[in-house]
């Protein structure tokens, strides 16, 4: 056929070569943050696996799951054989031998023994503060979502939740420190002497004089930080449902609170624990919120261990993680002998938050696939 | 002694009013029909009769009584969860919830509080076989509602709503999301169930008035321009206006 003007022909268009560029950045782009991520996991998995892996069955090293953290003592024998031991098995060493024995010593703090007592701590705070900022956010959305009348009022709490969202970490941890460790109100017999006000009760006091750093105070602060999230979330899952279930469910006579309870709630759960997921790995994570209000560097017992009940374990300090990993990284010097403690906490520190979130997605899922409409 | 009886009824959303001095007797045991183009204030006047109209901020009868049962409902002080025992409704969409047959049948009657096994087994199967589902899902009570077909979906819901005992049974067109075979299924329920309740049905297809109702009442721009038996209104209008709409000169 005959094409004498040659509209439409073979080969790259006069542009091509600009087009081609566009497309080379914006994939670089996209494929650098590939390698960034590699290159940081990557870098953990190399160095971190080792600690917590072994080559023979059962194939973890349960030591540094278990054991609880401790000075590394590096130090010569008489016969010039390097020994690193933690503190405990360092004093009956040189019990055993006798402190002459030992030659060259030097000490790594925290670089011994495991990390149990920073896992149970951020376990502890985690599932807490979630607990904590479900029941609230959940209540709050509920109340926004089904009882609220669109008007100033409630546009004013919109807007207060989402800048609430914007908050830096560091100034939550102030204002846990600030609210919940100074000036909480506590029943007590005996008001403590800092006290902001005791109000008499006959029988005992009530006095706002905070609960300490503790892990209540903690997850407390944390669970103030995730709730915007946890509110906007829930109350837009809430409003997914769809207003014929409310309306079926109304017009046969169920009262308000039933329909939510039966009819709205079951049907916004997916919605709500795919948000609490999101927060779950926010709230294990940081660090800024919990360092003035729960978090101690080195911890010698488990939160349960010398308190009465669950009640006394909330007035417990705990290590945690991520403030761990901060001391690790910030208060002693690195050396060869310290890069265990540091790579190994933090490749299980990314172990755990991928527990939680693979939990709490299969959780997710199955009610999900449980409600589906 | 009609079934429900409206009295001069203003309607308001807001500002804008919908429902103008509508005054109607509905019959017991009847089936009485609401005609009219979009937006005449049909569907208002039927959510008013069961109160689903307080969902919406701002909407409220302004003027005159409508009374069922000896008490005027429109009256705020009326408990609508009470009423809404009495009044039972059945939506344009189908709405079973996605939980099993069995458990939307029996949801209303658990609502009230019953919840001995043989009770509910008994209900669950009176309702189903009034709405003449039963035999379609008698084999597959516990498996999830929202996989029936739409048709079925909707018999559903209607055996839902008989399931706690309403006198009256509102409809709003209650067949506007199915197809003809389904249509034709409801329609011989309605006309099935008239001995046993007070029907009313909302409808944008006329010759769906013409084939289940016995009255039927015509709004347009948010007043009763006539109301009378069906057969009346579709042969013999006494209104233009309501012989123009019929003949589907507008609407």
């Amino acid at each position: 056929m005959e094409n004498p003007e040659q509209l439409i022909r073979k080969g790259v268009h006069h542009d091509g070569l600009k087009q081609g560029a566009v497309k080379a950045v914006l994939g670089g782009m996209a494929w650098g943050v590939v390698v960034v991520a590699l290159l940081i996991f990557g870098r953990i998995f190399w160095d971190g696996a080792p600690v917590l892996l072994k080559p023979d069955f059962p194939f973890v090293d349960t030591s540094f799951l278990t054991e609880k953290t401790e000075t590394l003592h590096i130090f010569d024998d008489a016969s010039g054989t390097r020994h690193s031991l933690p503190a405990s098995q360092y004093h009956q060493w040189a019990e055993k031998n006798g402190s002459d024995a030992v030659f060259n010593e030097t000490s790594y703090s925290y670089s011994g023994g495991g990390i149990a007592g920073p896992i149970v701590g951020t376990a502890l705070l985690t599932l807490l503060s979630i607990v904590l900022a479900l029941f609230f956010g959940v209540s709050a959305a509920i109340y926004l979502s089904e009882y609220a009348k669109d008007g100033r009022f409630i546009r004013l709490v919109r807007l207060a939740i989402l800048n609430l969202a914007g908050v830096p970490s560091i100034v939550f941890g102030l204002f846990g420190f600030a609210v919940f460790v100074l000036a909480a109100p506590v029943f007590t017999d005996v008001p403590s002497d800092r006290t902001l006000f005791a109000l008499p009760l006959g029988f005992t006091w009530l006095s706002f004089q905070g609960w300490n750093s503790s892990l209540i105070a903690g997850s407390a602060t944390l669970a103030c930080m995730i709730l915007p999230v946890i509110i906007t979330a829930s109350e837009e899952s809430l409003k997914a449902v769809p207003q014929g279930f409310r309306e079926a469910s109304l017009a046969l006579g169920a009262t308000r609170w039933h329909t939510i309870r039966k009819c709205v709630l079951p049907f916004a759960l997916p919605g709500i624990l795919t948000s609490s997921i999101l927060s779950l790995a926010r709230a294990a994570g940081e660090t800024a919120p919990i360092m003035f209000t729960v978090a101690v560097a080195a911890k010698d017992d488990f939160p349960w261990q010398g308190t009465t009940g669950p009640l006394g374990m909330l007035q417990s300090q705990v290590q945690a993680l991520p403030y761990h990993i901060y001391t690790l990284a910030a208060r002693i010097p690195t050396s060869d002998y310290t890069q265990r403690a540091q790579y190994g906490s933090v490749f299980v520190f990314l172990l755990m938050i991928f527990l939680f979130s693979a939990v709490s997605i299969t959780l997710r899922n199955r009610v999900r696939s449980k409600l589906k409409w | 002694m009609p079934a429900i009886q409206v009295n001069g009824v203003d309607f308001c959303y807001g500002d804008k009013m919908v429902l103008k001095d509508v005054t109607l007797d509905v019959p017991p045991n009847q089936v009485t029909a609401f005609i009219g183009p979009s937006g005449c204030g049909k569907t208002t006047l039927l959510r008013c009769f069961n109160r689903m109209n307080d969902l919406v901020p701002g909407a409220r009868v302004t003027k005159g009584s409508i009374i069922i049962e000896g008490a005027d409902i429109a009256d705020r002080a009326i408990d609508p969860v009470q009423l809404r025992r009495h009044v039972g409704m059945v939506f344009q969409k189908y709405n079973p919830f996605p939980r099993s047959i069995y458990d939307n049948v029996a949801y209303g009657p658990r609502t009230l509080g019953e919840k001995r096994k043989s009770a509910l087994d008994e209900v669950v199967e009176r309702s189903l076989r009034r709405a003449a589902l039963w035999d379609e899902v008698k084999d597959r009570l516990h498996e999830v509602a929202t996989g029936l077909s739409g048709g079925q979906q909707q018999r559903l819901c209607i055996a839902r709503t008989m399931a706690v005992d309403p006198e009256i049974i509102l409809m709003d067109e209650p067949c506007s999301a199915l197809d003809p075979i389904a249509t034709a299924r409801v329609e011989e329920l309605i006309l099935s169930l008239r001995e046993l309740y007070t029907i009313v049905i909302v409808t944008h297809n006329m010759q769906q008035a013409t084939r289940v109702s016995d009255r039927t009442a015509f709004f347009y721009l948010g007043e009763v321009v006539e109301y009378d038996t069906t057969r009346k209104i579709f042969d013999n209008p006494a209104q233009k206006r309501t012989l123009d709409y019929i003949s589907g000169r507008f609407g």
